[in-house]
C-alpha cells in the first residue's frame, strides 16, 4: 500500500508539467534543471493519458480530467474546459480530490460486525460473505415489515444505484440531506412563488448582473464553484454586491454594502425592503402586472414593514435598508436576491425563502438576464428494466399527515419512523446509507442514536471509515470517484449537456463502484432481472447512444453539449409560463392558505441567547466539503481544523486570547467532545460565535481528522422544524465557553 | 484592530511562524573566524613590526589555534548545509556579489596559510619537532625566509576575514537587524577583541599580557561605541528596523544582549583589565573568558535575533 | 521578456486551489508550499477591510536571493525568472534569509525549492499551474514586454501595488487594488 510519502517519492522521478512528466521519470537525478526540461518535453507528451471525470467532493459536480502516468499513478485532476460547471477551473477541493484516492486511511475491505470477546468489533469479511449477510437480512426484514420499512441514506452518486435497487426491492423510501438539512425550504418558497424550485446547479445569472444579494449566502467559502467564478465576472464588471450576514463573510469583503444583520432576523429585512420598492415605486410594475397576482395584498400586508421597524429587529439602520433597496431597483431586472442554498435555519426557512422569491418578483428579475434565467437541459432516457414494484407505502405516510410541502423525502422524519413510538404509523427497520456521514450532517444526535439503537440492519457504504461507519453491522468499502463509473450527470444550465465519468485507474483495495454493489447484492436478492448488464460501461454506451453519442466519444471528450433552442430570457422573446394554482407568480399564495399557512410572509421573533450565551452560526471553508475532506491529506495541508471566531468584545469578557481551545457548551448542556482554536476577529457580531462545519470528528480511522477541532453538529439540539416542509432550522443554539481543563494537544 | 492570517495553512518547518533557518552551527562559524581572524591580525602585525620576540605568544602559540578554529568554523558550516553532497559546488565558482562565496574562498585560501604559518614556528616551539621528509624541511626553511610577505597576505586576508563575519549577515537587507553598514566593522572588532582575550590569556609573559589587555581595552570601547551607534541608527531608521530594535529594547532579547554580550561579555571585563592595569591583580582567565563568552553570545543572538526580524507588508 | 504576474485582491476569495494546485503540479511536499495566501483586517466592527492576497516568489528583478547565492544555483532563467538548479544548490540557506517575502524553503530532499513561475509549463505555452486553476481568475500571467499580454493588460488601467518595495527587489508581482 501505497503512503503519501511513498506517492511523493515515486512522482519525484518526474511530476511537474503535464508534457514532462514522463520524460523527468527518466531522469537519474530527478531534479528540473531547466534545460533538460525543455529537451525532454518534446519527447514525454504521450505518456500521461487522461480520463473524463467529474468531480465528487461536492455536488457542483464539476467535469475534469484525471491525469494517469505510464506508472499508472493518478497525477493530477484537472477541470474540462468545456464544462459551465467549471469552465476549465476545478476548485481547491477538486484539485486536491487526488488525496481522497490516496488517503490511506480509506475503506479497505467488506466489514461485518460481530460480538467478539471483548464486546462488538468488525471482522474483514469477503465481498460475497458480505453481501450474502446483507441480503439476507433485508430477506428477513422485508418478510416481517415489508419492503418498505428499509430505507435508503444517501447523497451524491452513490444513490442511483441504490436507489434503483431499492425501488426493485420494493421500497421509495428514498433521503438525502439535501433536501431537509439543505436546500428544501428554498425550493418550497420558490415553488409557491413562480411554480417552480430554484433547483441545483441554481440558474441565477450571475455573470452577467448588475447587482447581486447574498443573504447568510456566503460564495467565496460556500466554494460552489460556477457560482464563485461568476461572482468573480460580476465584480469584473462592476456589479454591485449587497451581503447580509452577520459575519465580515469573504463575498461581504467583496461588497460594496454589508449588512451585519442580527442574526434570525432576515425577514424583518425582506420585509422592509419590500416596502422601500412599494411604497417608494421602484419595483418593476410592468413585470408585476402582466405575471404576478396578489400585488394589492402584498401592498397592504407590507405596508407597517417600514425600515424603520426592521431597524428596532435587525439593528440595520433604515437609511441602509433604503439605499440598498434603491440600489436594487437601479440595477433591476438584472439583479439577483440569491437564494441561498443550506437555508435551513430558524424553522420558518420556508417563508423566508418565499420573501427572497417575492423579492425577485418585485424587481423583475426571474426569467431575467442578469437575474435567473431559464434552464436547460439534456434528457437522458433511463436504461430500460422491468418496471419496479409498487411500494404499499411511501415517505410521505411517515408525515402523519403534516408537512404537506414537502416534495422529497424528509431525512429527519425517516429517523423519527425508525425510532419506536406509538406515534408512528409506518415503521423503518433498515437503513442502507451510501455517502452520507449521518452523525455529522444531522442535527439532534439523541435521536440518531435512538435510531441506530432501533435498526435490525445498517448497512453503510463509504469510501472512508467515516463517524456513520462505526454504527454499521455491515460496512462496503466503495472506490472512490477516480476509480468508477457513475451516471451521466445532465443538470440543467444555459446550456444542454452531459458529462462522463470513467475510471482512471483500478480500484485501490478491495473497494468496489456502487453500481457493482448494487448489481451484486440485487443478484443475491434476486432481482437480478433489474441488473442486465455486466459493466456498468453498457448502460452509459446504450444512454449515450439514445442522445446521439457514444461512450467512446464522451471518453475522448469528456462533456458534450447538446443544442437546445429553449430560450434563457423573457427579453429572447419568450413568454414565461408559472406552473402555480393561477398560472401567475403568486405573491399572495392561496395555496399556503388553503394548507392553513400565512399566504403572505410574516415576521416571527425568534429566541436569543440568554446571557453569557452566543449565538452559534457556522458555514463553509472553501478548502473542505462538510466533514468528508477533513481527512484528505492534501486539503487538510491547507486546513486542518476549524476555529471558533470571536468579537474582541467578547473575548476580552471572557479573557480569551487568540488562539487558545477552548470547547464550546449549549443551552441544554451538551459539550463538544473537542476543543477548537480561538480566533479574535472584528469580523463577527458579538452576539454570535461562528465555526466551520464538518470538523471534530470523533473516528479513530481518520488518522488526520480525529480529534481536530470542534463539531457545530454536536452543539446542534435545539431543532426548529419547518412545519411547511419538515426542513430542520439548525441556527437556534447558543454556545457558552469551556475553558478550563482544555488539553491543547490531541492524543496521537 | 489589524488581524493578519495565512489562510492556505503554511506551515513550512524553520520558516514559519519564525525564520529559524541558521541553528547553532553559523554563529559558531562566525564566532571561530572572528577569533582566528583576531589571532592572525596579531600575529601578522607584529611580524611585520618585527615584534616576533617580545611578542611570542602573539606570532607562535597563539596561531597554533587558527588552523584548529578555521578547520572547526569550516566543519560548522558543512555541518549546516542541508545539501551537504553538493559542498563542492562551493568551489566551482567565485561570487563576488555572494559574501557566502568569497567567505568560503577567504576560508579557504587562509586555512592552509594558518597551517603552513604555524608549522614554521613547530621547530622553534618544540626543538624536538621532525618533519621527516626533506621536502617538507625545504619548505619550511623557504617559509621561515618569506615570512614578512606571509605576513603581510596574512594580514589582509585576516582583515578579509573580520569583515566577512558581518557582512555575511549584513549583506542579508531582508532581515532589518543586519540591514546596517555597522555589521561588518563591528564584527571585525569583536572577533579582534576575542582573538586579543585568547593571546592574553595564552601569554606567559607579562608585558605581552599588559599590551594586548590595553589593546583590547581599546577594542571594547570602539565596540561599545558601535553598539550604541547601531541602536541609534536602528531608531532612526524605518519602522522594521525600529521593530528589530525593539527586540533588544523591551523585547525578547534584551537580557540576554544587555546583560551577557554588553555587561558581562563588554563592560565587566573592560572594568576587570583596568583595575589589573592599576596593578591590582585580576585573574587573567576571568576577563578573558568573559570576552570569548561574550563574542560567542553575541553570534548566537544576532544570528537568531536577525532571523526574525523581517519586512512587514 | 519579462514574465510576471498581477493578482487581483478584488475577486481573489483566498480559497487556496493556487496552492494545491501548485503542489500537486509541482510536487511539493506535503507540508511545504510554494505559494500561500495571506487574509489581512484592518478596522473595527462594523467598517472593515481584507484584503486576500495569493502570495509566492516575486521573482524580483533585483534578487538578492540570486546575488548572495553562493554556488550560482539560483539564478535568473528566461524571462527573468528566478530558479533554484538543486543539483547546484548546497543548502546554505543564504537564499532563504535574503528572501524578504520568505518565498522559498529548504525542501526535505536537502535544495531550496520556490516558485518557478511553473517555467515548464510556460515554456509550453500553458499558463502557471496556479494561474490556470484559479476559479475567480483573478491571477494574470504573462510578459510585460509585451503590451497585449494578460498582465500588461491588468495592470494598465487598474492601481497595484508590490510587497514590500522598501526592501529594493523590485518585485514582479502586482496587486491590483
Ligand atoms: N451541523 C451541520 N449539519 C449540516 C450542515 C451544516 O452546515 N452544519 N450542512 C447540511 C448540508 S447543506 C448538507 S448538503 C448535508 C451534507 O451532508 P453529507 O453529504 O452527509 O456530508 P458529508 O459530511 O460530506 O458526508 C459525506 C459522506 O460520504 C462519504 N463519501 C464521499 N465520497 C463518497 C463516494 O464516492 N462514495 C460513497 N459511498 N461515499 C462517499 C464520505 O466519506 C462521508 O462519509 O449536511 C447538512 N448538515
Ligand atoms: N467549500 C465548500 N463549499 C460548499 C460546501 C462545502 O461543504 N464546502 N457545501 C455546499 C452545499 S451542499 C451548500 S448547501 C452550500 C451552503 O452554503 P450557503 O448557502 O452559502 O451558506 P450557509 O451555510 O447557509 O450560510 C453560511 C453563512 O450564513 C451566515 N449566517 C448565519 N446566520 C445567519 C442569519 O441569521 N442571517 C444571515 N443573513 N446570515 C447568517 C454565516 O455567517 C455564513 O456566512 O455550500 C456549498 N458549497
Ligand atoms: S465545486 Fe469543487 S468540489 Fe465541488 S464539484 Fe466542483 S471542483 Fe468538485
Ligand atoms: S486560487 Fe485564486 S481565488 Fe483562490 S486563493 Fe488563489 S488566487 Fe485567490
Ligand atoms: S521573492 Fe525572494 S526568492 Fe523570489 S526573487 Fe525575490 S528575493 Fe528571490
Ligand atoms: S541554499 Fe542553495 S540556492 Fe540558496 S543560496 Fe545556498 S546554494 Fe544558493
Ligand atoms: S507559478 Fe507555478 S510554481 Fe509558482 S506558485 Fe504558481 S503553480 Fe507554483
Ligand atoms: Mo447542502
Amino acid at each position: 500500500m501505497k503512503t503519501r510519502r511513498d506517492f511523493i517519492k515515486i512522482s519525484a522521478l518526474g511530476l511537474g508539467g503535464v508534457a514532462a512528466v514522463a520524460g523527468m521519470s527518466k531522469m537519474m537525478t530527478g531534479q528540473k534543471v531547466v534545460d533538460e526540461f525543455l529537451k525532454l518535453s518534446q519527447e514525454g507528451k504521450s505518456f500521461l493519458k487522461r480520463y473524463p471525470t467529474y468531480c465528487e467532493v461536492c455536488f457542483w459536480k464539476c467535469a475534469g480530467w484525471t491525469y494517469v502516468d505510464d506508472a499508472g499513478k493518478i497525477v493530477k485532476i484537472i477541470g474540462n474546459d468545456d464544462d459551465p460547471h467549471c469552465n476549465g477551473r476545478l476548485c481547491p477541493r477538486g484539485t486536491g480530490g487526488i488525496g481522497m484516492y490516496y488517503d490511506e486511511d480509506r475503506l479497505k475491505k467488506p466489514l461485518i460486525r460481530v460480538e467478539g470477546s471483548e464486546g462488538q468489533t468488525f471482522k474483514e469479511a469477503s465481498w460475497d460473505e458480505a453481501l450474502d449477510y446483507v441480503a439476507k437480512k433485508m430477506k428477513e426484514i422485508a418478510q416481517k415489515h415489508g419492503p418498505e420499512s428499509i430505507a435508503l441514506f444517501n447523497h451524491g452518486s452513490p444513490g442511483h444505484h441504490f436507489g434503483h435497487l431499492l425501488k426493485a426491492f420494493g421500497s421509495s423510501n428514498i433521503v438525502a440531506p439535501s433536501y431537509a438539512q439543505c436546500r428544501g425550504p428554498r425550493e418550497v418558497g420558490f415553488e409557491m412563488t413562480f411554480g417552480v424550485g430554484v433547483g441545483a446547479p441554481e440558474p441565477t445569472d450571475i455573470r452577467d448582473t448588475r447587482c447581486l444579494v447574498l443573504i447568510g449566502s456566503h460564495i467565496g467559502e460556500n466554494m460552489h464553484n460556477g457560482q464563485v467564478q461568476e461572482m468573480s465576472d460580476a465584480i469584473d464588471r462592476g456589479a454591485t454586491i449587497i451581503t447580509v450576514d452577520p459575519r465580515f463573510s469573504t463575498a461581504a469583503s467583496k461588497s460594496k454594502f454589508w449588512l451585519p444583520i442580527k442574526p434570525a432576523t432576515d425577514m424583518a429585512l425582506l420585509l422592509a425592503w419590500m416596502h422601500v420598492l412599494i411604497y417608494e415605486n421602484l419595483y418593476d410594475r410592468d413585470y408585476i402586472s402582466k405575471y404576478a397576482d396578489g400585488f394589492d395584498e402584498l401592498k397592504e400586508h407590507v405596508r407597517p414593514f417600514t425600515p424603520e421597524w426592521a431597524y428596532g429587529i435587525t439593528t440595520l439602520s433604515p437609511d441602509l435598508i433604503r439605499q440598498t433597496a434603491r440600489e436594487m431597483a437601479a440595477a433591476s431586472p438584472s439583479v439577483i436576491i440569491h437564494p441561498g442554498r443550506h437555508v435551513t435555519w430558524y424553522g420558518d426557512d420556508s417563508q423566508r425563502s418565499r420573501a427572497i422569491a417575492i423579492l425577485n418578483a418585485l424587481l423583475g428579475s426571474w426569467g431575467r438576464r442578469g437575474g435567473f434565467y431559464f434552464k436547460r437541459a439534456q434528457n437522458v432516457p433511463e436504461y430500460p428494466t422491468e418496471e419496479y414494484p409498487k411500494p404499499a407505502w411511501s415517505w410521505k405516510d411517515t408525515h402523519n399527515g403534516k408537512y404537506p410541502l414537502a416534495r422529497l423525502s424528509v431525512a429527519n422524519l425517516l429517523i423519527d419512523a425508525t425510532i419506536p413510538s406509538p406515534d408512528n404509523t409506518h415503521e423503518i427497520y433498515g437503513w442502507i446509507v451510501a455517502g452520507t456521514n449521518l452523525p455529522l450532517t444531522m442535527p439532534d444526535k439523541q435521536k440518531l442514536k435512538k435510531a441506530f439503537e432501533a435498526l435490525e440492519l445498517l448497512v453503510v457504504v463509504d469510501t472512508m471509515p467515516m463517524e456513520i461507519t462505526g454504527y454499521a453491522d455491515v460496512v462496503l468499502p466503495e472506490s472512490t470517484y477516480l476509480e468508477r463509473y457513475d451516471d451521466l450527470r445532465n443538470e440543467t444550465h444555459r446550456e444542454a449537456f452531459v458529462a462522463l465519468r470513467a475510471p482512471a485507474v483500478e480500484p485501490m483495495y478491495e473497494s468496489k463502484p456502487a453500481w457493482w454493489i448494487a448489481r451484486e447484492l440485487g443478484i443475491k436478492l434476486g432481482l437480478g432481472r433489474y441488473f442486465p448488464w455486466k459493466d456498468y460501461s453498457e448502460v452509459l454506451d446504450w444512454q449515450l447512444k439514445q442522445i446521439g453519442s457514444s461512450l467512446e466519444e464522451m471518453m475522448e471528450i469528456g462533456v458534450k453539449k447538446f443544442p437546445n433552442p429553449a430560450p434563457l430570457y423573457i427579453e429572447d422573446g419568450h413568454e414565461p409560463t408559472f406552473p402555480t394554482p393561477t398560472g401567475k407568480i403568486e405573491l399572495y399564495s392561496h395555496e399556503l392558505e388553503h394548507y392553513g399557512f400565512d399566504p403572505l410572509p410574516v415576521y416571527t421573533a425568534h429566541p436569543e441567547p440568554p446571557e453569557g450565551f452566543y449565538r452559534l452560526i457556522y458555514g463553509r471553508a472553501p478548502m473542505h466539503t462538510f466533514s468528508r475532506t477533513a481527512n484528505n491529506p492534501n486539503l487538510v495541508d491547507l486546513m486542518k481544523e476549524n476555529a471558533l471566531w470571536v468579537n474582541p468584545r467578547v473575548a476580552s469578557l471572557w479573557n480569551l486570547k487568540n488562539g487558545q481551545y477552548v470547547k464550546l457548551k449549549n443551552q441544554d448542556g451538551v459539550e463538544t467532545r473537542f476543543a477548537t482554536k480561538v480566533r479574535i476577529t472584528e469580523r463577527i457580531r458579538w452576539d454570535s460565535v461562528y465555526i466551520v462545519h464538518g470538523f471534530g470528528h470523533h473516528e479513530k480511522g481518520l488518522t488526520r481528522a480525529y480529534g481536530r477541532g470542534a463539531s457545530d453538529s454536536e452543539l446542534i439540539t435545539n431543532v426548529q422544524i419547518d412545519p411547511l416542509m419538515g426542513g430542520t432550522g439548525m441556527r437556534g443554539n447558543f454556545v457558552t465557553f469551556v475553558i478550563d481543563n482544555i488539553k491543547t494537544e490531541v492524543e496521537s | 484592530m489589524k488581524e493578519e492570517l495565512f489562510v492556505s495553512g503554511r506551515d513550512i518547518p524553520n520558516i514559519d511562524p519564525f525564520l529559524n533557518i541558521w541553528h547553532w552551527q553559523i554563529p559558531m562559524y562566525l564566532f571561530l573566524g572572528g577569533l582566528a581572524a583576531g589571532i592572525l591580525f596579531f600575529a601578522s602585525l607584529f611580524t611585520i613590526m618585527g615584534k616576533e620576540k617580545e611578542m611570542p605568544t602573539t606570532v607562535k602559540r597563539a596561531t597554533l589555534l587558527v588552523p584548529i578554529a578555521l578547520s572547526l568554523g569550516l566543519f560548522f558550516l558543512f555541518l549546516d548545509l542541508k545539501h551537504k553532497l553538493w559542498f563542492w559546488q562551493l568551489y566551482t565558482t567565485i561570487r563576488l556579489e555572494s559574501p557566502m562565496s568569497w567567505g568560503a574562498w577567504t576560508l579557504m585560501v587562509i586555512t592552509p596559510l594558518s597551517m603552513v604559518w604555524s608549522a614554521s614556528y613547530l621547530k622553534e616551539l618544540w626543538p624536538a619537532w621532525d618533519w621527516k621528509f626533506k621536502i617538507l624541511d625545504d619548505f619550511e626553511k623557504l617559509v621561515i625566509k618569506n615570512r614578512k610577505g606571509l605576513a603581510w597576505a596574512m594580514i589582509i586576508l585576516a582583515v578579509i576575514l573580520g569583515i566577512y563575519t558581518g557582512i555575511l549577515l549584513s549583506a542579508f537587507n531582508a532581515r532589518p537587524l543586519w540591514n546596517t553598514s555597522l555589521l561588518g566593522p563591528l564584527f571585525l572588532v569583536s572577533g579582534m577583541s576575542t582573538g586579543a582575550a585568547t593571546i592574553m590569556w595564552m601569554a606567559k609573559d607579562k608585558s605581552e599580557r599588559l599590551l594586548m589587555s590595553k589593546i583590547d581595552l581599546l577594542l571594547i570601547s570602539i565596540e561599545l561605541f558601535f553598539i550604541v551607534h547601531l541602536f541609534m541608527g536602528f531608531l532612526a531608521s524605518n519602522a522594521v528596523q525600529i521593530e528589530a530594535a525593539n527586540l533588544f529594547l523591551g523585547g525578547a532579547f534584551t537580557v540576554s544582549f544587555w546583560g551577557f554580550v554588553v555587561v558581562l561579555g563588554l563592560i565587566v571585563p573592560a572594568l576587570l583589565e583596568i583595575l589589573e592595569l592599576r596593578g591590582y591583580h585580576i585573574p587573567v582567565a576571568i576577563p578573558a573568558g568573559l570576552i570569548l563568552f561574550g563574542g560567542m553570545m553575541f553570534r548566537f543572538i544576532m544570528v537568531e535575533a536577525g532571523q526574525i526580524t523581517r519586512y512587514l507588508y | 521578456m519579462r514574465y510576471a504576474m498581477a493578482i487581483d485582491t478584488r475577486k481573489c476569495v483566498g480559497c487556496s486551489d493556487c496552492v494545491v494546485a501548485c503542489q500537486v503540479e509541482n510536487n511539493v511536499p506535503i507540508g511545504y508550499c510554494r505559494d500561500w495566501v495571506v487574509e489581512s483586517t484592518s478596522g473595527t466592527y462594523p467598517v472593515l477591510q481584507t484584503e486576500i492576497r495569493s502570495e509566492r516568489c516575486n521573482h524580483c528583478d533585483n534578487s538578492p536571493c540570486v546575488r548572495c547565492c553562493p554556488t550560482g544555483a539560483s539564478h535568473f532563467e528566461q524571462g527573468g525568472i528566478v530558479t533554484v538548479t538543486h543539483h547546484k544548490c548546497i543548502g546554505c540557506g543564504a537564499c532563504i534569509q535574503s528572501c524578504p517575502y520568505d518565498a522559498r524553503y529548504s525542501h526535505p530532499d536537502g535544495y531550496v525549492d520556490k516558485c518557478t513561475f511553473c517555467l515548464h509549463r510556460v515554456v509550453e505555452g500553458l499558463k502557471p499551474a496556479c494561474v490556470s486553476v484559479c476559479p475567480t481568475k483573478c491571477m494574470y500571467f504573462g510578459d510585460l514586454e509585451d503590451p497585449n499580454s494578460d498582465v500588461s493588460v491588468a495592470i494598465r488601467h487598474r492601481n497595484y501595488k508590490t510587497l514590500a518595495p522598501e526592501a529594493g527587489t523590485k518585485p514582479q508581482i502586482f496587486y491590483l487594488l
